[in-house]
């Protein structure tokens, strides 16, 4: 359990190390966890970001065999929908957790998920000039499904912001940016979605409704 | 919850990094609704229930709730602001915490009056049992005709009873997560379980301060033996290393006993579905 034999001239050093070891939390205290904390959890909210978009994806062939079954003739969207998925789902421009800091490599992917954005909300537009299959039980399930991911998708996004906000706050501001200057060398703020992307995505989705409707 | 990070980490620095966080916080673009108050699990700030259904609704949710553990919660809301009801039905669900925490199963009937929407947001944990279709089957079949006929009442009421229609299809589950949340009731277990944890903190970590300050401050009788406080104490004797197994204390923040009522700490991801009359 502790070494046992001890003499007087041992004691005091003893007693120092002792006082230092009940003293470390208190330093971790002054935010030497709180970089990696930070960057677990936006890590963490990546990974939800991606499976809320695997889902999408995942979504897809099915709502386009349905779709082709009552609107074959809308080839162009249904092919645009296909090409943007496989585009979007690309293994090169998937971003893992550890590419975060490469706002490129970030940039592919968001330009790739935008992409089908855009496509599948062409699609359903042209889906409303066909009443039987806005009727159809397995489209309106497809449909709810869809809905419901792309609603994951934006409180994935929203959550992933916030983290990502946080952890590089915390490598730029006093105390942990000391921790960031001098143990932490390696971390790097991640790229994040910004407002303007986001806000990017809108027009171009209401174009395409207009030439695809 | 972006505070935690800097609340967990002690220290007079980490404060001061939380009121960093907090000030950009403060200076995130504002909100365009405001959050409503918890006051029961019917918040009719629309005015668009009426007594004796609030009542009813009431006392079907919180026996619900003992029977299940899952909280339902019905909110009636003037205007999104701008908002949309998705992001609003959202922050307000995780504002309350609904459902118990590392349970998530709670669920937000949400109807924003002005708007002419409405919602239904899942939990994480109730997001396979109540599914995004059968959310929009129950706000497409249930809500909207009679909202569009002007029964509010009533098509909440319905769309209720179907929520818990459904939640109890999968009877198993119900009963599995009813017996996981069954202790928040049960108080004083937890006092004891805390009595119990303190003594045998008290002796185990008494021990381990009494064999690391007794050769500091002791005086040595022996070989591994010291006077100390008047106490003989041997170390490193018979006691090999315990094995270390903590009682897990089942820690309940939600109460759910009584006239007041609050979230568990439960989150949603967005899940449900969303619809308009």
């Amino acid at each position: 359990m502790i070494a046992s034999d001890l003499s007087p001239a041992f004691r005091l050093p003893r007693l120092g190390a002792f006082v230092l070891l009940l003293l470390a939390p208190l330093l971790s205290g002054c935010g030497f966890n709180t970089i990696p904390t930070a960057e677990e959890k936006a890590k963490a909210a990546w990974s939800e970001v991606l499976n809320q978009y695997q889902r999408r994806a995942d979504l897809i062939p099915n709502l386009v065999e349905t779709v082709k079954g009552y609107a074959a003739q809308e080839r162009e969207v249904l092919e645009a929908v296909v090409e943007a998925r496989a585009k979007a789902t690309q293994p090169q421009i998937q971003v893992t957790p550890e590419q975060l800091s490469d706002p490129e490599a970030f940039k592919a992917f968001q330009e790739g998920q935008a992409g089908l954005t855009g496509a599948l909300s062409r699609l359903l537009a042209v889906v409303e000039n066909y009443p039987d299959l806005k009727s159809n039980q397995n489209f309106l399930a497809l449909q709810a499904q869809l809905e419901g991911t792309e609603n994951r998708i934006a409180v994935a996004r929203r959550d992933y912001i916030e983290a990502v906000r946080v952890y590089n706050t915390s490598l730029r501001t006093f105390p942990s940016l000391l921790w960031a200057k001098f143990w932490f060398t390696s971390n790097e703020p991640f790229a994040n979605f910004t407002v303007e992307e986001d806000k990017m995505e809108v027009p171009k989705v209401d174009f395409g409704t207009k030439q695809g409707g | 919850m972006m505070l935690a990070a800097g609340s967990r980490s002690t220290g007079v620095c980490a404060r001061l990094l939380s009121a960093l966080v907090f000030l950009a916080v403060a200076f995130a673009p504002a909100f365009a609704a405001d959050l409503l108050p918890l006051t029961g699990r019917v918040v009719d700030q629309a005015g668009m229930i009426d007594a004796a259904t609030e009542a009813l609704l009431t006392s079907k949710l919180e026996a619900f709730e003992q029977k299940s553990s899952d909280q339902i919660v019905v909110a009636t809301m003037n205007s999104l602001g701008g908002d949309t009801i998705e992001d609003f039905a959202n922050r307000q669900f995780r504002a309350w915490g609904l459902g118990q925490a590392g349970e998530n199963n709670g669920i937000l009937l949400l109807v924003a009056k002005d708007d002419r929407k409405m919602r239904i947001e899942v939990g994480y944990g109730l997001e396979g049992t109540l599914t995004d279709l059968h959310s929009k089957l129950i706000i497409e079949n249930t809500m909207v005709p009679a909202f569009r006929a002007g029964d509010f009442s009533g098509g909440i009421s319905r769309a209720v009873d179907d929520i818990i229609l459904v939640l109890e299809g999968n009877a198993a589950e119900l009963e599995a997560r009813a017996e996981r949340n069954q202790d928040q009731t049960a108080e004083q277990i937890d006092w004891a379980v805390v009595l119990f944890i303190t003594i045998w903190a008290t002796l185990f970590f008494g021990g381990f301060l009494m064999a690391i300050l007794a050769p500091i401050f002791g005086r040595k009788l022996g070989p591994n033996r010291y006077r100390w406080l008047g106490m003989d104490i041997t170390i490193g004797g018979g006691s090999s290393g315990g094995s270390r197994s903590s009682g897990s204390s089942s820690w309940s923040s939600g109460s759910s006993s009584g006239g007041g009522f609050s979230g568990g700490g439960g989150s949603s991801g967005g899940g449900g579905a969303s619809g308009g009359w």
